[in-house]
């Protein structure tokens, strides 16, 4: 980062110059409605003042037209911008199918990122140049945000829960990011850097840094090693709903309502069973929230996400 | 000895026609009065005593961020800095600043009453604002809090480790004072207007008033309950908003900013009132458009309370909502823009006086516009992704706050300064001031707008060096402002013992504020008004009996 003044951020997305063009369009709108009001006002405190002659004959003090029109002309132009903002903002929210989906898991101070491939890195985020790109984010204990100044994009990142994010980074280089949402002590540390490679360069990258182990595969060890298997695998004593096909099925709970098994879900359920229980079982399974991390429980999300369209949960 | 309505029998003692300031000496009469005028000077008073310890925050957190490595404080030093400053300035300095110092004092005079509704509630709610404002001292000294002004869950119910529980209660008590005061105003124009004083005769600060109490009372319970409830969680663990105890944090949020955006409009809606009179007062002509006014304080108050989701465009919440709550941001700015509009117009035409009251009045429209505006940018959803939770948002609040209501609190206080006081002050000195105040704000937070769309977090404590020159300019800025709000004090207590005497109507404005002795006599009206035509009727000379009698009362004090 260069010490100088910078007057405008860095675009890392074509997105990016949108925003740009959006703001500086209404920015040149609101400069249009409000240098009337400067311009008489410095006028009219000149024209006016008390002493000097002037044409005061004819003053007004209401005409209901004139009022309505100032009221409603300048309405109508932002209504144009509320427009193609909304639109905007409503494509952000909407990821493609086929995007690169990685974890980030936020804790007082610092950012965790996880990779599909099972490349994982603190307080930097590698991402391909030109690729959709989704963020399933959580955090371990109080509100953060994850905010990309260069992308000009940013999304709350809230405990227990997951938020998203999306965007196709398409210049190459190194971006700051940064924690938008008061956290406490370090709150101004907890930064980070967000590099966007070439495709090639990124393949380079996730090979070196990778581990011949992908996320849904360290998702399928812990499911042995929590003990999960014990009820949910296949011989089991116990009766536990299998896991096997679960995500993305629409699942009956008790008491009648039914829940999209979505990555939410599996959250929950790991986290705090009690909240929804299936349909026909005993709420019997311990809450997970005190024994593991956010980051162990987006493994064994990989991992039941991964037995979508396996036959039997066999890990 | 106060319960006095416009009813009651005319005081004939001399000693109660002498003025609020004489009739009773001592500690006790100060601190024991019902009188409304006494009462204000009481805020007037506390709240200068607040607004200087949220100055000092102020100071220390602008110094500290010309550097962009923490050197002059630590972080948690930091935290609370800023933490201090929003919880002084917002609540026991912006809330109560206009309203309470000039609704108090002016209200009962502008209405023909001699007090208002509810004196001994109207005391009351002084020392419950008081307890409150003294135990944040307290806090302060035992070594203060660290989540911010908006105490976002689950960070202050569960995590933080300074002294929440404190901060929280002196909130809560203070919102009684609040709601106590907005419940005397709204009975107070209700039933204590003096015979004549209809509703379309009220002066416009009297409406920006009455629609300011109505949120007051309508918005000020649920940030009690809300705090209650994190207290809740905080002490007994009780899952409210912590999702790991079941709760949900975006509940916080939405009952906060269901009271703290409503309580924008309690910051600049007596503002807009004060800039109203004014604008009047130095054009010498009548308001343009007195109903679009009028009617904009209340759409104002209605469409403030159903805007709250604009605060959460990225927290999580539907984008659809986003998307209403974007809508209603814009619907809100049209009552504001009507009233900009108007007073240009009302400055048509007029006798403009180029004073210092005009001078803040004019400081007020030109920040609060800027402000204004930048708002209506953050309610458009793609730009608010970018610069939410940025310095373009603190930026755009101080414009807001700081340089609208601050603004128009120094205009009202110039304006009425030889009403309170009876003497007048140097009026070069007091457009000295306004300039100052209006270029050392811009100078301070306009570069504030390029750091937050460069990207520079707010709560920011150590930044990146390519933010460091707009900071330093800045903090020169802040230098400057805090100057311009030094001077005033300088020569209005200097005025106090060398002011000249200032007479009745030192400004010849309209009103009936004006028509009584300055200072006003402890009781207002020797004999209760009877008002035969609407406000603002200039030029004062030429008043044409065009609506059956004279303009006031037979009798002047």
């Amino acid at each position: 980062m260069s010490p100088s003044i910078e007057l405008w951020p860095p675009m890392a997305s074509e997105y990016a110059g949108r925003v740009d063009l959006l703001i500086a369009s209404f920015g040149a709108l609101v400069a249009l409605l409000s240098a009337p009001v400067f311009i008489l006002m410095a006028f009219f405190a000149v024209r006016y003042r008390r002493g000097r002659r002037a044409d005061r004959s004819h003053r007004e003090d209401r005409n209901v037209w004139v009022e309505v029109s100032w009221s409603l002309i300048p309405f109508v132009l932002v209504l144009g911008f509320f427009v193609w903002s909304t639109k905007m903002f409503l494509d952000q929210r909407s990821p493609p199918e086929n995007a690169l989906t990685l974890t980030v898991v936020a804790k007082q101070w610092m950012w965790k990122f996880q990779h599909p491939e099972g490349a994982r890195e603190i307080d930097e985020l590698h991402v391909p140049a030109g690729r959709p790109v989704r963020l399933t984010m959580t955090s371990q204990d109080v509100i953060h945000s994850l905010y990309v100044p260069a992308l000009r994009i940013k999304q709350d990142v809230l405990p227990d829960t997951y938020s998203q994010l999306w965007f196709i980074a398409d210049r190459p280089g190194v971006y700051a990011l940064r924690c938008a949402e008061y956290c406490g002590t370090d709150h101004s540390e907890m930064i980070g850097r967000f590099i966007v490679q070439r495709p090639e360069d990124y393949a380079r990258w996730l090979a070196r840094s990778g581990t011949d182990e992908g996320l849904a595969e360290r998702g399928g060890k812990l499911f042995v090693k929590l003990g999960c298997s014990g009820c949910h695998g296949p011989a089991s004593p116990v009766r536990a709903p299998s896991l096997a096909g679960l995500y993305g099925s629409v699942v009956p709970l008790e008491g009648g309502r039914v829940v999209r098994a979505d990555e939410q879900y599996l959250h929950d359920s790991i986290m705090l069973p009690n909240k929804d229980v299936a349909a026909g079982y005993k709420p019997i399974m311990p809450p997970f929230g005190n024994l593991i991390g956010e980051e162990e429980v987006s493994q064994l999300v990989a991992w039941i996400k991964s037995q979508a369209d396996a036959g039997r949960a066999q890990p | 000895m106060s319960r006095r309505t416009s009813q009651d029998a005319i005081p004939d003692t001399r000693e109660e026609r002498a003025s609020y300031l004489n009739a009773g000496q001592g500690l006790g009469s100060w601190l024991l009065t019902h009188d409304h005028k006494r009462i204000a000077l009481l805020y007037l008073i506390s709240i200068t005593f607040f607004f200087a310890v949220a100055g000092c925050a102020a100071a220390l957190i602008r110094a500290d961020l010309l550097t962009p490595e923490a050197d002059l404080l630590s972080n948690e030093g930091y935290n609370r800095a800023f933490s201090l400053h929003g919880i002084i300035m917002v609540w026991f300095f912006l809330i109560p600043s206009i309203p309470n110092v000039f609704g108090n004092f002016l209200i009962p005079l502008m209405i023909g009453a001699r007090d208002v509704a509810f004196p001994r509630l109207n005391l009351a709610s002084w020392y419950i604002f008081m307890a409150g404002g003294l135990l944040t001292l307290a806090i302060v000294v035992m070594g203060g809090v660290d989540t911010g002004w908006t105490f976002y869950t689950p960070y202050s119910s569960t995590y933080s480790n300074a002294y929440v529980i404190g901060a929280l209660a002196a909130v809560f008590i203070s919102g009684f004072s609040s709601i106590l005061t907005g419940l005397n105003f709204i009975v107070t124009v209700h039933k204590c207007r003096a015979p004549g004083m209809t509703w379309g005769r009220l002066p416009l600060f009297v409406w920006s008033h009455y629609a300011t109490s109505v949120i007051f009372v309508l918005a000020t319970p649920v940030l009690s309950i809300t705090l209650l409830l994190v207290a809740l969680e905080r002490i007994f663990g009780v899952g409210i908003f912590d999702p790991a105890l079941g709760g949900d944090p975006l509940l916080f949020q939405h009952l906060f900013w269901f009271y703290s955006h409503p309580a924008v409009y309690i910051m600049v809606l007596p503002a807009m009132g004060v800039v109203t009179e004014l604008i009047t007062a130095a054009a010498h002509k009548r308001v343009f458009g007195y109903w679009f006014i009028a009617g904009s304080s209340i759409a104002i108050a209605v469409i403030g309370f159903l805007v709250w989701g604009h605060h959460m465009f990225v927290a999580g919440q539907s984008p659809y909502a986003s998307a209403v709550f974007s809508f209603l941001s814009i619907v809100v700015a049209v009552p504001s823009a009507i009233k900009v509009y108007n007073w240009t117009a009302t400055l048509h035409k007029g006798e403009i006086l180029l004073d210092g009251p005009f001078l803040f009045a004019l400081a007020f429209i030109g920040l609060f516009v800027v402000g204004g505006l930048t708002g209506l940018m953050l309610a458009m959803l793609a730009i608010d992704v970018h610069v939410h939770d940025t310095y373009f948002v603190v930026a755009h609040f101080h414009y807001i706050m700081v340089g609208g209501t601050v603004s128009a609190f120094f205009g009202a206080l110039h304006y009425w300064w030889p009403k309170i006081t009876g003497r007048l002050h140097s009026d070069l000195w007091s457009r000295v001031s306004a300039i100052l105040i209006f270029g050392g704000f811009n100078m301070t937070f306009f570069p504030q707008f390029l750091l937050g769309y460069e990207g520079m977090p707010r709560r920011y404590h150590v930044y990146d060096p390519s933010f460091q020159v707009l900071n330093v300019m800045s903090s020169v800025g802040a230098s400057i402002l805090g100057l311009g709000y030094l001077l005033p004090l300088t020569y209005l207590l200097w005025s106090l013992r060398y002011g000249k005497p200032a007479g009745p109507n030192p400004w010849g404005a309209t009103g009936l504020e004006w028509s009584v002795a300055s200072p006003p006599p402890k009781h207002n009206f020797e004999t209760i008004p009877l008002v035969a035509t609407g406000p603002y009727r200039y030029p004062l000379e030429a008043d044409a009996p065009d609506e059956g009698e004279g303009e006031k009362e037979a009798e002047r004090v």
